[in-house]
């Protein structure tokens, strides 16, 4: 097959799996990390036959040339990916794609990140460390056999507060919760930003509005080329309509139609739901063993 | 060559010679081509039709300049891999041009014969041609000598595809980045396959990998790297920029964010690249429309009603706020998609698009128009009609109203954009930065294949004599009468070539 008509694919250099569902990947692409900031996504295809599916980069190490990527397998290519993408194996990854974060000199920053998004909030918590600011982490996950890369965030932040929804490590409660805390300790906080599932960041937004707090989320759509083509992506900001590819996936959170996103998300439900079972039905076939 | 008798008007065969398509009914349910093309006894018969004038008008016509006569009296004289031949020194895609151009509009429209008669059937002969080739495997590697230069290409649709052949062809060393995962871009992704098989852009593609063209897929320039870390780092000596215009347009009524409202790029990747109407098979998934709107009535449109029909679509529904004589697209496809069964609605615009409670389309609310005075464009400007609202019943509505400029070279480069975003360039094509260039719908504007493909060879030209390359063409124009083209003797264009030969 020539390179014209699938790519080489990058090389798994790592695989770090934190939870039944949550994975991590490092993945080989010196020319990437080189060329990746803080808040931009990738595109990763599985195989020949897969779906387009965008990650936000996890973490970069220009030194060893890689890419991080932290993914939950949710449905189908993501169960799929968490089977199949041992260390060695390759992935299709197209990228960087997305507006870096413009990261400010604000002084004092609170980054906040739920379930998932802890993972791509990390660069962002870095870079603000990076240009001189006082750094509060908020990271929320459902208990404590869930929380990964909380060392990580310890490098990085002045200050770190884990929240989980049934207290079994930090303080019980939301990462809204923990906002408020950080919120009424230090009211001087000039930037927040928040990445997480779209109903977390809806409480992050509203969680800082009364307080006038910038505060940015990144989106995460559905996408198919993540290059401003199909337009897939699009999302209400104010009154004005951008495509999260190419004009984002960063916006001031304050102007989000977090209800629009979350409905234009469950564009593909049905067929997402079919293809798991039909997925899980296959791996039971072949499988019988493992699938219990 | 032996004297022959001059043809006339009389003596050919009076009427063109058909194409075989599949039923309109049977096609409409599967993804095969519609026009399965000439045989060779077809493409013999519509050959001597030519009358071979002196003219040449559809020389002139056609934007690569292929000589049309000559292919086809070189298949009148059954010398088929000749014929291809003369096609492939100006145009490398016959098999991709004889299907999409619109050659009404272009060789076919100016075509001698077709003062009298139907027009001689260019497009299906070059179609013909290029099939032939690929069925023989035929290809046309010249002698290359390499001359030393790197030229990066910005994305592999038909104007990089066009450039980055005449670049090998001079001997540069050439890299074509993409950023799907597939080469081809719009001709893979939006272009259906009953209208042009992907096989038959993978045949065309391989035939530029045999000019020693490499294709890099995955990525994503201005982003994994910028157009001026290319000059300045990654030691290209040129670059030639045809992202095209991908960024949909949306009409910003009310409505749009609804489940079931999407782009016909949207539509048609889904469908053609990543194959969603093969699902489960493969894995991307594509909402059902049964009952079908689609706005605008370009090519693009006329792609997402057929693509829509075959994906099991009850009804089909054309809106344009126009009439059937301004509608852009070429008069074959809106002819084949009403045989299929879409129904055309005619001066008619949304001004809304309904939900059914649950974020789903229920319907159009749309309003009638009537044409007024020409606008900018020359086209009668649509006017709504005062009360004539009405309501068209949808569950699924597909914007193919245009598209803007792509923006991420704009974003991550220092290069001069015009008002409207889209790359700025002078004449020759060159942009802001010295040694780019840029060609193609990102310069334009969505217009079709084949000008893509004739601004990225004209790219090229530039490209050449910018890098000091002579150009080939050249030695057969030509001269200008104009003393002031000459200096001391020697054309202008030929000055970095002229040598002087010094007596022993």
């Amino acid at each position: 097959m020539t390179n014209a008509m699938s790519g080489a694919g990058c090389e798994v250099v790592t695989r770090k799996d934190f939870s039944d569902v949550t994975y991590l990947l490092e993945v080989r692409h010196p020319m990437m990390a080189k060329a990746a900031r803080p808040g931009q996504f990738v595109i990763v295809m599985a195989h020949e036959h897969g779906e387009r599916i965008p990650l936000t980069i996890a973490d970069f190490d220009r030194d060893k040339g890689t890419i991080t990527l932290v993914i939950q397998a949710v449905g189908k290519t993501t169960r799929e990916m968490q089977r199949d993408c041992k260390v060695g194996s390759h992935l299709s990854v197209v990228g960087p794609m997305g507006v870096p974060s413009h990261l400010t000199k604000a002084k004092k920053v609170l980054c906040v990140g739920g379930g998932l998004g802890v993972a791509p909030v990390f660069p962002q918590a870095r870079g603000y460390k990076e240009n001189g600011a006082y750094v509060i982490g908020v990271l929320g996950f459902r208990n404590r056999d869930l929380v990964f890369w909380d060392d990580k965030f310890r490098a990085v932040c002045d200050e770190l507060i884990l929240c989980t929804d049934d207290g079994s490590i930090g303080i019980k409660g939301m990462v809204t919760e923990g906002i408020r805390l950080a919120i009424e300790k230090h009211p001087d906080i000039d930037e927040c930003v928040a990445i997480g599932p779209p109903v977390m960041m809806k409480g992050c937004a509203e969680a800082t509005r009364p307080h006038k707090i910038r505060t940015v989320v990144s989106l995460n759509p559905v996408m198919v080329d993540g290059t401003g083509m199909c337009g897939g992506c699009r999302v209400k900001i104010g009154d004005t309509v951008k495509f999260a590819c190419v004009d984002g996936p960063d916006f001031d959170a304050h102007k989000v139609d977090f209800d629009d996103l979350m409905f234009r998300l469950q564009r593909y439900r049905e067929a997402e739901r079919d293809a798991l079972a039909r997925y899980n039905e296959n791996c039971r076939m072949r499988n019988p063993e493992a699938a219990r | 060559m032996a004297q022959k008798k001059k043809k006339t008007i009389r003596m050919i065969p009076q009427a063109r010679t058909p194409a075989h398509e599949q039923d309109p009914l049977v096609r409409a349910k599967n993804f095969e081509e519609v026009n399965c093309g000439y045989l060779v006894e077809d493409a013999q018969l519509e050959a001597e039709r030519c009358l071979m004038c002196a003219d040449e008008p559809c020389v002139r016509g056609c934007p690569v300049n292929i000589a049309i006569p000559d292919f086809i009296q070189k298949i009148t004289e059954k010398d088929y891999r000749g014929a291809y031949d003369v096609i492939t020194a100006t145009n490398l895609l016959p098999a991709v041009c004889g299907r999409v151009c619109p050659q009404e509009s272009q060789c076919e429209g100016v075509c001698t014969v077709g003062e009298s008669l139907e027009s001689v059937a260019i497009g299906r002969l070059e179609r013909w041609v290029g099939d032939l080739a690929i069925k023989e495997g035929w290809s046309n590697v010249p002698y290359i000598e390499p001359s030393g230069f790197r030229v990066g290409i910005v994305g592999s649709g038909p104007a990089g595809m066009a450039c980055a052949a005449d670049m090998a062809k001079a001997g540069c060393d050439v890299t074509v980045y993409e950023a799907f995962h597939q080469a081809g871009g719009v001709l893979k992704y939006g272009i259906p396959d009953f209208r042009l098989p992907n096989a038959v852009v993978d045949a065309e593609i391989g035939k530029l990998e045999a000019l020693g063209i490499r294709f890099e897929c995955n990525t994503l320039v201005g982003r994994l790297f910028t157009i001026e870390q290319m000059i300045d780092e990654m030691g290209f000596h040129a670059v030639f920029i045809g992202t095209g215009a991908g960024y949909p347009s949306f009409m910003g009524i009310p409505g749009e964010s609804l489940n079931g409202v999407l782009s016909a790029n949207e539509l048609l990747t889904r469908c053609n690249l990543m194959r969603a109407r093969d699902f489960p098979a493969f894995d991307t998934p594509m909402q059902p429309g049964r009952r079908v709107a689609v706005i605008g009535a370009g090519n693009t449109a006329m792609d997402a009603m057929r693509v829509s029909l075959r994906l099991g679509a009850e009804k089909v529904y054309c809106l344009y706020r126009r009439s059937r004589a301004e509608a852009p697209a070429r008069a074959e496809e809106i002819h084949h998609a009403a045989e299929e069964g879409v129904e055309f609605q005619w001066l008619v615009s949304p001004v809304a698009i309904l939900d059914d409670g649950k974020r789903n389309v229920r319907s159009v609310r749309c309003v009638r128009m009537t044409l007024g005075e020409p606008d900018a464009s020359g086209r009668r400007r649509p006017v709504p009609e005062p009360g004539s609202e009405f309501e068209i019943e949808a569950d699924m509505v597909v914007y193919a109203i245009g598209t803007n400029a792509n923006p991420i070279i704009g974003q991550t480069s220092k290069l001069k954009l015009d008002s409207r975003g889209y790359i700025a360039t002078d004449e020759s094509l060159s942009t802001s930065m010295p040694g780019v260039f840029a060609g193609g719908d990102i310069v334009t504007g969505a217009a079709t294949v084949i000008e893509a493909m004739g601004a990225g060879r004209r790219a090229a030209r530039s490209m050449k004599a910018f890098l000091g390359l002579r150009d080939t063409d050249f030695v057969y124009q030509q001269r200008p009468a104009d003393p002031g083209e000459a200096l001391f003797g020697i054309h202008r264009a030929e000055h970095g070539f002229a040598r002087v030969r010094l007596p022993r």
